[in-house]
């Protein structure tokens, strides 16, 4: 039977008089891939920030495999990671030395056999001696998806890991992290706008608007639920209303 | 040629000291403390040959010493900035890494590269100008150090501005070692400065050091200078760190702190 790994209850986080995050309350299974949809700011980043204690609650409660993150920090970002599309690596280090640093401060046991393996896992071998900052997107993003699974996450945090690769390598993304969920039983939290994506990898979605769940469940069950064809237009749908 | 477009430009320039006070500062800040720092050397040097046998030895004594708070402070500070410019902060804020850790790791680049500094210039100024900076002899060696403990608190305070006022305080990161250089007496003894700034010259460590290093190249080692060096120092160190945590603690609950990592 799966553990509880994320457990969030009547969760708030305003900035002033901006509500970004309503009162929300969810659960995450233990090997879960659990996407959150929503347009741009209706509160995805903000809640992953929440989740990983970068961000103070106004109110409410956030769990995380039995830890608080603003109490339990350490052993909470010792087991997890994190991937985004908006931030990025020092540029002036190469990709093997951007790696290094990464296994060091998550303390990896023999890292260079490590990263040896995760640049062959991700096919990107050949760019370990290049600098970080002539890569291409595509090539970031995949040296990004290599420095989240240094420490061999149980909890994976991706904000739109995809943003701006072309399907041809979302779809190589995709795959990987399935592979890693099916060897490791990793957690992941996953917010992308690509809904092919999301209907390919997430196991239940959870959509937010204004900070608040508008709706959850199995990405198929909803799209049938409000009688759409695709995740697309129930996207669609759903932000317009 | 089109004055419209040349408007245009000369507006993208300037529209920003209209919101930002740091900028405004920044404009007026490096022109003033030049003038005090040269008017004050001007005034030591036109009567410097009456009190010291070589008030230029003390120049580049005092130049060296300097550096050596300077680089450290910018040391530290640089190496924070260099995650924030690109936009690595985040991926280190979400590591097991402690506030301790990454002080820690911070102070040795610091230190690190101010030592390569001392190493560097010593070597030259011997070289070209036969001083020698080890003649003081051990007594260098605290000075030294309260100037690294110096240069530690004021990056440290540099850190904690930079989380309370993002990216527009960035400037602060060169400008708050030279804020004290004026009234530090650097490069001229305490008594040149007006009666009424030396009590605050007093509560600047640097003051003690530089006070020292004049004395110790004339063969006189006051403890005195030492030990307010280093209370002062220990004093401001404290300060410093209860305001990083301080505005640490503000920049999560106000969103700063992803801000900053992902601007």
């Amino acid at each position: 039977m799966s553990n509880i790994a994320i457990e969030v209850k009547n969760l708030r986080k305003d900035f002033g008089k901006l509500v970004a995050i309503d009162q929300i309350s969810f659960s995450i299974m233990e090997s879960e891939i659990v996407g959150f949809l929503g347009a741009n700011g209706a509160g995805k980043t903000t809640l992953i920030y929440l989740l990983l204690g970068l961000l103070t609650p106004s109110s409410g409660t956030i769990r995380i495999f039995g830890f608080c993150p603003l109490l339990a920090r350490n052993e909470i970002l010792s087991f997890s990671n994190f991937a985004s599309g908006y931030i990025s690596l020092p540029s002036n280090l190469t990709v093997r030395e951007n790696l290094l640093v990464f296994a060091r401060l998550y303390r990896v046991k023999e890292p260079e056999l490590k990263i040896d393996f995760l640049l062959d896992l991700l096919e990107i071998t050949h760019l370990q001696h290049k600098v970080t900052g002539f890569l291409s997107a595509g090539e970031l993003t995949r040296v990004c998806l290599c420095k989240a699974l240094l420490n061999d996450p149980k909890l994976l945090f991706l904000d739109e890991p995809t943003a701006g690769l072309d399907p041809s390598i979302a779809e190589k993304v995709c795959e990987l992290l399935l592979e890693q969920r099916k060897k490791s039983g990793v957690t992941i939290i996953y917010t992308s706008h690509n809904m092919r994506d999301v209907e390919r990898l997430c196991d239940r979605i959870i959509f937010m608007k204004s900070g608040k769940i508008i709706t959850q469940g199995i990405p198929l069950e909803i799209v049938q639920e409000f009688k759409q064809r695709n995740l697309e237009e129930l996207f669609i749908e759903l932000t317009r209303k | 040629m089109s004055l419209e477009r040349i408007l245009g430009l000369f507006l993208r320039y300037t529209y920003v000291y209209r919101r930002s006070w740091i900028r405004v500062l920044e404009f007026v800040f490096w022109p003033v403390m030049d003038l005090l720092v040269w008017g004050y050397l001007t005034l030591f040097l036109s009567n410097a040959e009456k009190s010291f046998s070589s008030p230029f030895q003390f120049l580049i004594g005092a130049m060296i010493l300097w550096d050596v708070l300077y680089r450290t402070q910018l040391g530290i500070t640089v190496s924070f900035l260099e995650d924030v410019w690109s936009k690595n902060l985040i991926n280190l804020l979400v590591t097991p890494i402690t506030i301790q850790e990454f002080f820690i790791a911070i102070f040795l680049v610091g230190i690190f590269k101010s030592l390569l500094i001392l190493g560097l210039l010593g070597c030259l100024a011997a070289l070209f100008y036969h001083f020698h900076l080890t003649q003081i002899g051990f007594y260098l060696l605290p000075l030294i150090g309260n100037l690294f403990l110096m240069g530690s608190a004021c990056g440290v305070l540099t850190i904690a501005l930079l989380l309370r006022w993002g990216q527009a305080a960035e400037s602060l990161a060169w400008a708050i070692p030279i804020l004290f250089q004026p009234f530090a007496a650097v490069f001229y003894p305490l008594y040149v400065l007006p009666k009424w700034i030396q009590p605050l010259s007093f509560l600047v460590p640097a003051t003690h050091v530089f006070e020292g290093l004049r004395g110790g190249l004339q063969g006189t080692y006051s403890y005195s200078h030492l030990f307010w060096a280093t209370f002062l120092n220990c004093c401001y160190l404290c300060f410093s760190f209860f305001l990083f945590k301080r505005f640490f603690l503000s920049a999560r609950e106000k969103g700063l702190l992803v801000k900053i990592g992902t601007q």
